[in-house]
């Protein structure tokens, strides 16, 4: 009977939930397949989630040591290896998180396992997987197999599966220590610095005014500013507004800024990449002006408007007695 | 500090209609405009930047063809020194082969750093840096927003999820892939352009790599692409901006909010 490796991603001692999506998924996929679930933690010593976990697969291995309650790549990669290679999964999820993305392409060469990432699903046709993926920002999906292979690595898009638990599964808790052979590590661990704390906190707004890189130039931001006070909402922004310094971190909506429930979530000339639209699940309704009707805010939008955002900043200010 | 840059011509698609070309494999690219991958104009802004702190030669790598070289040209005229093509030739890429090919230029080459972007604008991948780092035995980091060179390590900082940073201290030779924002590109103008025509700029073949038959086999398959349905989901507000205007306020006092 065949594997499916999940690989637990978690920080500071709480599972993030990437983890949980794949395991969702993971339960699923082994259901058809019937292939057993394994959950691999890569820990500290009684990481207190470890029987969390349990319930949500058929084994847990619990690879633990003070060395590793902080994630490194390289000693992720190496550990992984030795499993991979000893049980043979036909895959093995990751998230296609910041950290994935450091382990993943290196444990693929390492292993010589082929490697698809991103993915936002995972089919099985005629006993091979293949995965859908997006291209250019979401404008283009693909379907994508690999060479031929006995053993699959898959990065997963976070914010895609339901974090579901599935009842009724107590898996049994495998507890290893470190592999004696592993090489040393080539990068230490100093500490976490939260960013996210600024003048304003868009995570507790019951309106967010949000703007993208569709505002075009740093002048403009004053413009939505004032109608976001005339509203009396808060400004947010996607990324590349920060990138260019044109508002603090911590106005940022997305998976690296700040996740977000207001009742409206109103964007200008946001076109919707993943990271962006991940930190949107909390919010109400979502209402999206862009000028590109294929840009794809509007697929998680629930009302859309295909025109230019200054226009209909304009109109709205004039609406509010500006 | 010597420091290689890869770097990525990319079609820019920012409000445009792709098309599926007849490959199904992929979009018509004859009408787009190509520009350099938005992470790796930082991570040539970042090699720049250190170089001019600290020293030491900056190589802009790219593989691809003929056209691909603006890119490079590109990358001398803000301060790269020298550049290598690698001429594709018709060998058919995905990023394990990539990594493969670049890794085998970078082999005969010196340095202490090599920077990638995060992932390219096309594929979105995220791969090619971290497999590259892993065939060179380099460390290596992803997603990182700072860089401090101390002697033989360098402070860093990665982004992860959630408005959190972790710092870390790696060694070098070290690969770091570069995300946007962590510093601001210089501007380049056609003068720089043109001066930076003087610079090196040195083509190699894929062919002249000594590479096996399964160094340059696709680990990944494209089956076919597709378009996702337009506006799918959003109901569409239509109109003139007034009335747009008038049904948003509805919209947001309906579900709650007083404005």
């Amino acid at each position: 009977m065949g594997e499916i490796f999940v690989v637990v991603e978690h920080r500071m001692g709480e599972v993030r939930e990437i983890t949980f999506e794949m395991l969702f998924k993971a339960h699923e996929l082994c259901q058809g397949l019937s292939h057993t679930l394994t959950a691999i933690v890569i820990g500290g010593r009684d990481e207190a989630f470890v029987n969390d976990i349990a319930q949500r697969a058929d084994r847990v291995i619990a690879v633990e040591d003070e060395q590793l309650t902080d994630f490194d790549s390289d000693l992720a990669k190496e550990i992984l290896k030795r499993l991979i290679e000893k049980d043979r999964p036909f895959l093995t999820l990751m998230g296609h998180t910041s950290w994935g993305r450091d382990l993943a392409p290196a444990l693929s060469i390492e292993t010589g396992f082929p490697l698809a990432t991103d993915c936002v699903d995972i089919l099985i046709e005629s006993g091979h997987p293949h995965v859908m993926r997006q291209m250019y920002n979401g404008k283009l999906f693909s379907k994508v197999s690999f060479k031929k292979s006995e053993c699959y690595l898959i990065t997963v898009r976070p914010g895609v599966f339901p974090p579901d638990m599935v009842e009724g599964r107590q898996g049994e808790v495998i507890r290893q220590g470190i592999p004696a052979d592993l090489p040393e590590a080539r990068k230490q661990f100093v500490e976490f610095v939260d960013e996210g704390a600024g003048e304003v906190d868009i995570s507790k707004a019951e309106l967010l005014v949000s703007v993208g890189r569709g505002i075009s130039e740093e002048e403009n931001i004053g413009v939505v500013k004032e109608l976001a006070d005339l509203m009396g909402g808060v400004l947010s922004c996607s990324r590349p507004v920060v990138d260019k310094k044109w508002l603090p971190k911590y106005h940022q909506v997305g998976t690296s800024g700040k996740s977000v429930k207001p009742k409206v979530y109103i964007s200008f000339g946001i076109s919707g990449a993943f990271q962006h639209t991940a930190g949107l699940t909390g919010a109400g309704t979502v209402i999206a002006i862009n000028k590109d009707p294929k840009a794809p805010i509007f697929r998680v939008a629930d009302y859309g408007v295909v025109d230019d955002l200054f226009k209909i900043v304009g109109a709205l200010k004039e609406k509010l007695g500006a | 500090m010597n420091i290689i840059v890869c770097v990525k011509r990319v079609p820019s698609t920012q409000e445009v209609d792709l098309v599926i070309d007849e490959s199904k494999k992929d979009v018509q690219k004859d009408n787009l405009v190509y520009v350099i991958n938005e992470w790796d104009n930082y991570a040539i802004e970042e090699a720049v930047l250190l170089k001019e702190k600290l020293g030491g030669m900056v190589t802009a790598i790219t593989i691809g063809v003929e056209d691909d070289e603006d890119v490079l040209r590109r990358c001398l005229a803000m301060g790269a020194d020298k550049a290598i093509r690698i001429d594709q030739g018709d060998h058919d890429l995905d990023s394990f082969v990539i990594s493969r090919i670049v890794a085998a230029v970078i082999k005969g080459l010196e340095y202490d750093l090599v920077l990638t972007g995060v992932q390219a604008d096309d594929d979105n991948n995220s791969m090619v840096g971290i497999m590259l780092a892993e065939h060179l035995g380099l460390a290596h980091a992803a997603v990182v927003i700072s860089v401090e060179p101390e002697g033989d390590t360098a402070t860093i900082r990665t982004e992860l999820e959630g408005g959190i940073t972790e710092v870390s201290k790696i060694r070098f030779p070290a690969l770091l892939s570069i995300q946007t924002g962590i510093n601001e590109p210089r501007y380049v103008s056609i003068m720089g352009l043109r001066k930076a025509a003087q610079k090196e700029l040195n083509v190699v073949s894929v062919d002249e790599l000594g590479l096996t038959e399964d160094d340059l086999l696709r680990w990944t398959i494209i089956e076919e692409v597709f378009l996702p349905p337009e506006t799918e989901g959003a109901e569409i507000i239509a109109g003139d901006p007034s009335s747009v205007a008038e049904e948003i306020l509805r919209i947001i006092k309906e579900k709650g909010v007083s404005v």
